[in-house]
């Protein structure tokens, strides 16, 4: 014997109308068979019979409305072996009530980020250098172009695919000589098709492989930006961990010059704003060097932010084997006691000429290069801000929502007594940014508009 | 699944298939081989039953796609897939699924919601996979598991392996712009990999006809010299062959084929589709004169297939959905402590 019951046809419908029945008592029903129609809260819709056996009874006559959803509607006799039996509604599973089912696991997420290895930060550091070890005056592109290079001589399994990155040697030259050192299956010329070749990437990571994709800029990569999300950043969870994404993504981000609006977004808090991906934005050639290493090496999806702007300065990088840098850590870049300054990415390079100004004014700027800003080493931050009790945060993207929002409410949670004023936020305007010199100028952050944010919070104004 | 089919002797039949073309006087002959499409078939599609009826009991939430009808597509192309050979594809994913050799059990527990699940509860219908048995979901962006799919097959040629990558769609899907970014860079670098389109008629509730300027999508390869085959995706055996032509070709480095498997899916686009966008008489008419199965069994009674075998089949397949079905329902709900796991590995 077989009950059949009211059927659930939507994911919110309750209770429905039972309109008509195709079966009587003593009819042999097969599986697959049309017996019923009901209303639903959308629509009418015909039940097929599930199971086999002969009618013995209809325990709801047609025409009833209002029967509720898993109510027995008829009996089969016979054939039976239906194991499909019906929950209590109160059982989690069908409850529709996601507050309800709320885990107390949620309490104990740390700042809306991942999970263990997040949590692990405070353990990271930088490697010691050797006090003998040379410093290697290099540009940024270089250091990129190195990081790449050393990586792929010692895994097989990297690559590097993106517009213009093998003959033309890379629109901005990051990936000068790669081709004549790893040959075409190792550094591959995409067509101009972000959304296809950073879809492919993402399988090839899938795979195994551990693809670099470079974005000729971070702008055109918003074709591309389901992929990022929807595939590599979220099915290591989907999968329940089965299918991992070991990709970068990489290429220019931000304001270059003169290049107006599509063509100058930072992209820092969009994509910090994901779980399931890192987000790293260096400022200086050797944490270029340190940090593409280590992303390359990540076993998740990386977004590497870089800055057009930074492709030609040289800095000093460390001539020793093997530097790589751990991604979650930020960098005290300056020490000063009297406010915070955070900054990535470009920004920093501003930060620390304003901390150069104040200081001549008596002011002790402590200049805090964020690096990674997800997961965000918060803890430094807060280190900083307890002993400085301002907090300035820079960004170069926009400001509703953005790097220096979650920086300042992370400062605040962890530090609210310690503060002496409210935090500021230094980033760009709120508008496109404009092609004309002056226009761009007055829109982008600044020294002066740094300046400016430290002597408000330290009342000096 | 690496199961190998092989046939005695293969159907005699051209590539342009007719409906059910597969003959019946001169049909194929292993019966082994029948039973085993049959069981596969019939897994399917008495799985896809009992998802909908879970569905309507509310042990399944959210949106659930089912296969029924179409299951010949998917069971004669697993029948040329080989070890190591990879298989993607959107949502409408279950047949897919179990044709690839997955424990049914942990394919309604993920259904469910359920710690037995594929994803341990974490992806649900549209969001499944197995390493192990080459699958590699189970998408639900429309579109993105062809440049994934893509992907798997560049990965085939960068490691220099002999692997193919069944890459599924549908009439919908193939109407994204990355399906043809991906064919661009597939027939440029002869990647291995099929495009199998799977053509039931309807994107949701659109019909070809209203969506799609040239119906017949075997000929969207042409602009990028990819070579199309139009497919009976309701006959398991033509299904076969134009893989079998498929997969040699892409194993040989000659680089994608696209198949139009054109099939029919009985049910709603989900479950909550009453599909008012075509009559009752057309889908009947597809499952009086066109169904795979059915076909299928005339083809077995041809081939001496005693009435006793298929019913052995049918008693198993039951047996195992009946199986897995309480599995689904008895396997817990995953610990709250799953919620923040599988977010990152392990640097």
């Amino acid at each position: 014997m077989t009950d059949i019951l009211m059927p659930a046809l939507s994911p919110t419908m309750e209770e429905g109308s039972l309109t008509k029945w195709h079966i009587k008592p003593g009819d042999d029903v097969s599986a697959g068979q049309v017996i019923a129609e009901i209303e639903t809260d959308k629509a009418t819709m015909e039940v097929e019979a599930v199971d086999e056996g002969k009618v013995e009874e209809i325990l709801v006559p047609e025409g009833t409305e209002g029967v509720k959803v898993n109510t027995p509607i008829a009996r089969l006799a016979g054939g039976g072996g239906s194991a499909a039996r019906a929950p209590a509604r109160s059982e989690p599973a069908s409850s529709g009530d996601p507050e309800k089912q709320a885990p107390e696991a949620a309490s104990t997420q740390p700042e809306g980020e991942g999970p263990a290895p997040v949590a692990a930060r405070t353990e990271l550091r930088d490697p010691d250098i050797p006090a003998d070890a040379k410093m290697v005056r290099t540009t940024v592109r270089d250091a990129l172009r190195d990081a790449m290079a050393e990586e792929m001589r010692r895994d097989p399994d990297v690559f590097l695919m993106g517009e213009e990155v093998a003959q033309y040697q890379g629109a901005y030259k990051v990936s000068r000589e790669l081709l004549q050192e790893f040959g075409e299956r190792r550094v591959i010329d995409t067509p101009i098709t972000e959304h296809g070749f950073a879809g492919m990437g993402v399988g090839a990571a899938m795979a195994g492989l551990k693809p670099i994709v470079e974005f000729m800029t971070w702008n055109f990569a918003m074709q591309a930006i389901d992929q990022i999300i929807n595939s590599a950043a979220k099915t290591l969870y989907m999968s329940g961990g089965q299918i991992k994404s070991s990709i970068v993504f990489r290429g220019p981000n931000g304001a270059a010059s003169r290049v107006a609006a599509q063509h100058s977004q930072d992209y820092s808090a969009w994509y910090a704003n994901v779980p399931g991906l890192k987000v790293v934005a260096p400022y200086d050639a050797a944490d270029a060097k340190g940090l593409l290493k280590a992303a390359i090496r990540d076993p998740n999806p990386v977004v590497f932010l870089e800055h057009e702007m930074m492709y030609g300065i040289e800095f000093d990088v460390p001539d020793v084997e093997d530097y790589v840098l751990p991604i979650g850590k930020a960098r005290v870049r300056r020490e000063g006691s009297d406010v915070t300054i955070t900054a990535h990415s470009r920004m920093v390079g501003l930060a620390l000429k304003a901390a150069e100004e104040l200081a001549a004014e008596g002011i002790e700027a402590e200049v805090v290069d964020l690096r990674t800003l997800r997961p965000l080493d918060h803890e430094t931050v807060v280190e900083s801000v307890k002993k400085t009790n301002r907090l300035v945060t820079v960004e170069e993207g926009w400001g509703p929502m953005g790097v220096g929002a979650e920086v300042a409410a992370r400062v605040v949670e962890h530090a609210f007594d310690y503060l002496d004023a409210p935090p500021l936020r230094v980033h760009q305007v709120d508008a496109p940014m404009p092609y004309a010199a002056n226009l761009e100028a007055l829109s982008l952050p600044s020294v002066e508009k740094i300046v400016a944010a430290v002597k408000s919070v330290t009342y000096r104004d | 699944m690496a199961r190998a089919a092989k046939a005695a002797e293969t159907p005699k039949k051209s590539g342009k298939s007719k409906p059910n073309g597969t003959s019946l006087t001169n049909g194929p002959t292993d019966k082994a081989e029948l039973l085993e499409f049959y069981r596969q078939m019939l897994l399917i599609r008495r799985f896809e039953e009992r998802a909908g009826q879970l569905y309507g009991m509310g042990l399944i939430g959210g949106f659930c796609h089912l296969y029924i009808g179409q299951e010949a597509v998917a069971v004669g192309m697993q029948s040329v897939f080989k070890k190591g050979d990879e298989v993607i594809t959107a949502y409408r994913d279950h047949g897919h699924m179990l044709a690839c050799g997955m424990d049914p059990r942990e394919v309604m527990a993920e259904l469910t919601g359920r710690s037995g699940g594929s994803s341990k509860g974490k992806g649900g219908s549209m969001h499944m996979f197995s390493i192990e048995a080459g699958f590699f979901g189970g998408h639900g962006i429309v579109g993105a598991q062809v440049s994934l799919g893509t992907g798997l097959a560049l990965a085939n040629a960068y490691r220099q392996n002999d692997a193919v990558s069944f890459t599924y769609f549908g009439d919908g899907a193939a109407n994204q712009g990355q399906v043809y970014e991906s064919f661009n860079m597939a027939a440029v670098w002869k990647l291995p990999v099929i495009y199998v389109i799977e053509n039931n008629q309807y994107a949701m509730g659109t019909a070809i006809q209203r969506s799609t300027s040239e119906t017949e999508l075997y000929k969207r390869g042409i602009s990028f010299n990819i070579p199309g085959e139009a497919v009976d995706g309701m006959d398991v055996y033509a299904v076969r062959e134009a893989a079998q032509r498929a997969v040699d070709r892409a194993r040989r480095g000659d680089g994608p084929t696209i198949l139009e498997m054109k099939t029919y899916r009985y049910r709603g686009h989900s479950m909550s589709d009453p599909a008012k966008y075509r009559t009752k008489e057309e889908v009947d008419e597809v499952k009086k004169t066109r169904d795979p199965i059915d076909h299928l069994k005339q083809l077995m009674a041809r081939a001496g297939v005693s009435d006793l075998e298929v019913r052995k089949v049918d008693e198993d397949v039951k047996a195992i959905v009946l199986d897995a079905v309480e599995f689904a329902q008895t396997s817990p709900e995953p610990d709250p402590s799953e919620l923040l796991t599988e977010v990152y590995l392990e640097a």
